[in-house]
């Protein structure tokens, strides 16, 4: 399954894909930046309720579209990490540089 | 109990949409060692950073073939992922956390990383203009 996108008056949300790899993201990137650029972002939400796959690959889309959306001042965060993606949120540190808010145990 | 034996090979394009199927197939030939959840991700994981590298850096995404051999023996598991693509200059500078000779592309620097967090061992072979072989070994079942 692919990601896709809802928007909110100035929220966008990013549905992410079932396997966020190097081939998801290539889309992804392309068509989330074309959406902050024309419309003012003033938050962004990454829902990974439906991705059950994500290696080193996600973790350059989500701290590029970061990023891109904080530069005009926009908030991003990161919801609905199963323990497969927390591990990777772990591991590489994106915890640290954004709000994960965590699924119920 | 009898020590499970077994070996695969394949070979295939280096084409993005091929990553998936590489996990995937990989996934599949060691799931007679009854691996857990968390240790077929951890597999899976591996695998895709190694097919990922070889179409990004070793081919720089214009294409060539990977190859993929995989073993079992007990329950350990060896695979190695070859491309005949660039090589790698330095591979210790290579295997450190964020190095990455590409961040036009958004690379994160965390492949190998990934590897080594997620396999038992990872060994490197790689020369300048002939290739790269990467072989990871897991023992399932540890626990
Ligand atoms: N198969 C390969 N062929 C050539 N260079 C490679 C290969 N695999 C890795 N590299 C080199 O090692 C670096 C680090 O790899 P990695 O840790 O996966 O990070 P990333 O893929 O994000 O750059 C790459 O940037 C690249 O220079
Ligand atoms: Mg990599």
């Amino acid at each position: 399954m692919e990601h896709r996108f809802e928007r909110e008056y100035g929220c966008l949300i990013v549905k992410m894909p079932k396997e966020l790899d190097h081939h998801q993201a290539e889309v992804l990137k392309e068509e989330a930046d074309s959406l902050i650029l024309k419309y003012p972002v003033r938050s962004l939400v990454f829902d990974f309720s439906d991705t059950c796959f994500m290696d080193s690959s996600g973790i350059g889309v989500v701290i590029g579209r970061c990023k891109n959306v904080r530069f005009s001042g926009g908030y991003v965060k990161a919801v609905h990490l199963n323990q497969q993606i927390r591990r990777i949120f772990r591991l590489s540190g994106l915890q640290k540089i954004m709000e994960v808010e965590q699924e119920a145990e | 109990m009898e020590q499970i034996r077994n070996e695969m090979k394949m070979e295939f394009l280096a084409l993005s949409s091929n990553e998936g199927f590489a996990r995937v197939t990989v996934g599949a030939f060691v799931a007679e060692l009854n691996p857990t959840v968390d240790e077929l991700a951890d597999i899976k994981t591996a695998v895709s950073e190694a097919v990922t590298n070889c179409i990004i850096h070793g081919y720089e995404q214009k294409g060539g073939s990977i190859w993929i051999q995989c073993s079992i023996e007990g329950q350990q598991v060896e695979i190695s992922v070859v491309d005949t693509g660039k090589g790698i200059r330095d591979v210790e500078q290579a295997r450190e956390p964020l190095f990455t000779t590409k961040p036009e592309l958004e690379r994160s620097g965390m492949g190998f990383a990934f590897m080594e967090a997620f396999m038992d061992e990872v060994e490197v072979v790689s020369e300048l203009g002939k290739g790269t072989c990467v072989t990871m070994r897991k023992i399932i079942g540890k626990g």
